[in-house]
């Protein structure tokens, strides 16, 4: 960039990869969803999920990034508030299956193959969108504001915090894996036919959630620079260095940490919910301990406390595993293993820390020439 | 009236005494050099002042304030200003943003996201900036900080925080004379001002300081006076000498 003057190169860097995803996914995907489908750049409904699914993860990997690069706060449990999120959508998608379900009745399969007769009290306004709505951001919201409370008065940190994060969230799996709690059981929510009232299964519904997700991912992108770039941002990073200088200054640093955190399953419920829809399926394995600990190696390979950094790692991650599932199914996981361990031990910044070390050597070598 | 009275506080940790009914009571602008062994209590004191630890028994007031009732964050916005033994510094900011951090002024959430420093701000951080010697270096990252600036910047930070009572813990430990020296002279320019407790071990800058010396042992007060006084006193060279 160095043919942009120097004042405004920090705008350029700032603004320049919301713009490219932004002009990706709103514009240059949709226009080739416009070409005829035999054409050779017109992008599968395949692929357009495949994608719109990694851009789900980019969210959930930069809600993450918030509480754990930016605050230090490594949650370990993150894939409950994704599943919080993906349910309330979830349950709004089975309730707009109408009588079209294979029993032909007004509850969902699930509860007529269980021989309930009505629903269960929380499915109460599931069918209006709206309050589906409110649900995505306040459920996982509640959630995280209630235990975050607790844990945080309570000055549980490090990796004890962690733990706790995990064992809610697989308490969470146990549970939604019962049939009783009203949620369809190990088998979750699938076999969606509408999305108010518009056919899922057509071409331009997927355009337009995969654009979306999209335009979702890179205001919240935009979102979070904003929040880092303020005052707050710079005490959350002072949360992560030193709390207790921070409250020997005066900020109680119980509501900074808990507003953070708050904020950060709320954005990830959001990427839940946009990845029901297009995914077509939502189970509890997504409550999974694997799912979540997935989640921090995105940010850690990406570099935490980068919020670009975490976009990049869960896409490279996430490519990587499409890309090992399909040629070596059994190594996936041991590639996993192996990818953070490595991250941890030589690239502790991430790879977009790399990046910046290698720009000012290479800087470097080149003034001194 | 006292700027800060200790009445009879005790602090046991595991069966251990680490503060005995301690009482102790400091003049406003009074610059109180505090002594004693290790295992004195001097620390637990300063945690007990500033919140972090709890007594079993007894009261800490502060402007006619029961400290032991009030949390970390309330403590300091009620004036109290604390320096750790090991510098905290906010590594991963610049010293500029460390002292805005600081800087007094409201302390929630709405506050700090739409914060803007106004031009009277940053002229008081550009003036703590050179009280403290880091004029120049305010865009580094205060991680990159050696160990006496990393101290400096603290005391800056305590200063922005515009506080009633500071309390050093071991303020010039790991510097150079020079700044020791420099630190001397800040302090004296500080009391009057403010109300200042030290803790120290190097006895020439108590000496230097002046200032009225308590001496701790076994978590209650042992001895008070002038520095000459304290040391002239047989139970003090007992406690230090173990004789």
């Amino acid at each position: 960039m160095n043919f942009l003057p120097e004042s405004l190169q920090g705008t350029a860097r700032r603004w320049a990869v919301p713009f490219a995803l932004l002009l990706l996914t709103l514009v240059l995907v949709p226009l080739l969803r416009m070409l005829p489908v035999d054409s050779a750049l017109h992008p599968s409904d395949y692929t357009l999920t495949w994608l719109g699914k990694i851009m789900c993860y980019m969210l959930a990997a930069l809600a993450l990034d918030m509480a754990w690069g930016v605050t230090g706060i490594l949650s370990l449990g993150h894939g409950l508030y994704f599943a919080l999120g993906g349910y309330m959508m979830g349950m709004h998608l089975m309730r707009e299956i109408g009588r079209d379900g294979v029993y032909k009745s007004d509850l969902p399969d699930f509860m007529v193959f269980l021989d309930w007769k009505e629903m269960p009290w929380f499915w109460t306004g599931s069918e209006h969108f709206w309050v589906t709505l409110l649900q995505i951001v306040l459920v996982p919201g509640i959630v995280a504001f209630v235990f975050g409370f607790f844990a945080f008065r309570s000055r549980i940190k490090g990796v004890y915090l962690s733990i706790i994060t995990q064992a809610l969230t697989y308490a969470a799996l146990l549970l939604f894996f019962r049939n009783e709690t009203g949620f369809g059981g190990n088998n979750g929510f699938t076999d969606f036919k509408r999305i108010l009232g518009v056919p899922l299964a057509q071409p331009g519904t997927r355009t337009f959630l995969f654009a979306l997700t999209g335009f979702v991912l890179v205001l919240s992108l935009l979102l979070c620079g904003w929040i880092l770039r303020s005052r707050y941002g710079r005490i959350l990073t002072a949360v992560r260095d030193a709390e207790s200088r921070l409250l020997f200054c005066g900020y109680d640093t119980l509501w900074f940490k808990l507003s953070v955190w708050t904020f950060s399953a709320v954005l990830c419920g959001i990427a839940g919910a946009l990845y029901v829809p297009q995914v077509g399926i939502i189970n509890p394995s997504e409550m999974s301990v694997g799912s979540s600990i997935e989640m921090a190696v995105w940010v850690a390979v990406g570099g935490r406390g980068s919020l670009v950094g975490a976009l990049l790692g869960a896409g490279l991650v996430n490519g990587a595993k499409s890309w090992f599932t399909a040629v070596f199914p059994d190594i996936w996981l041991y590639f996993l293993g192996a990818l953070f361990i490595l991250t941890t031990l030589f690239l502790p910044q991430g790879i977009l820390g790399l990046y910046a070390s290698l720009r000012r050597k290479l800087s470097k070598s080149g003034g001194a020439a | 009236m006292s700027q800060l009275v200790l009445d009879e506080i005790s602090v046991t940790f595991d069966g251990f005494k680490a503060l005995n009914k301690l009482s102790l009571s400091v003049e406003k602008g009074e610059l109180r050099c505090i002594i004693g062994p290790n295992g004195a209590g001097k620390t637990t004191m300063m945690d007990v002042i500033t919140g972090k630890t709890r007594p079993d028994k007894g009261r800490a007031i502060f402007k006619e304030i029961d400290l032991t009732q009030l949390s970390e964050a309330k403590i300091a916005t009620a004036g109290i200003g604390r320096k750790f033994q090991k510098p905290t510094v906010f590594e991963k900011l610049s010293v500029f943003e460390n002292l805005e951090l600081a800087l007094k002024g409201p302390r929630g959430i709405l506050t700090a996201l739409f914060a803007r420093l106004s031009g009277e701000q940053k002229d008081r951080i550009g003036e703590l900036l050179a009280t403290v010697g880091l004029a120049g270096s305010e865009a580094r990252l205060a991680g990159s900080l050696a160990h006496g600036q990393k101290q400096w910047l603290e005391i800056g930070m305590l200063l922005a925080q515009e506080p009633d009572l500071l309390l050093l813990d071991e303020p010039v430990a790991g510097m150079t004379d020079h700044e020791t020296e420099k630190t001397a002279e800040l302090f004296l320019s500080l009391a009057g001002k403010h109300t200042l407790v030290v803790v120290e071990h190097d006895m020439d800058f108590i000496g230097r300081l002046g200032g009225h010396v308590t001496v701790l042992a076994e978590g209650s007060v042992l001895s008070e006076g002038t520095l000459a006084q304290v040391q002239a006193d047989e139970r003090v060279i007992e406690v230090y000498l173990g004789r």
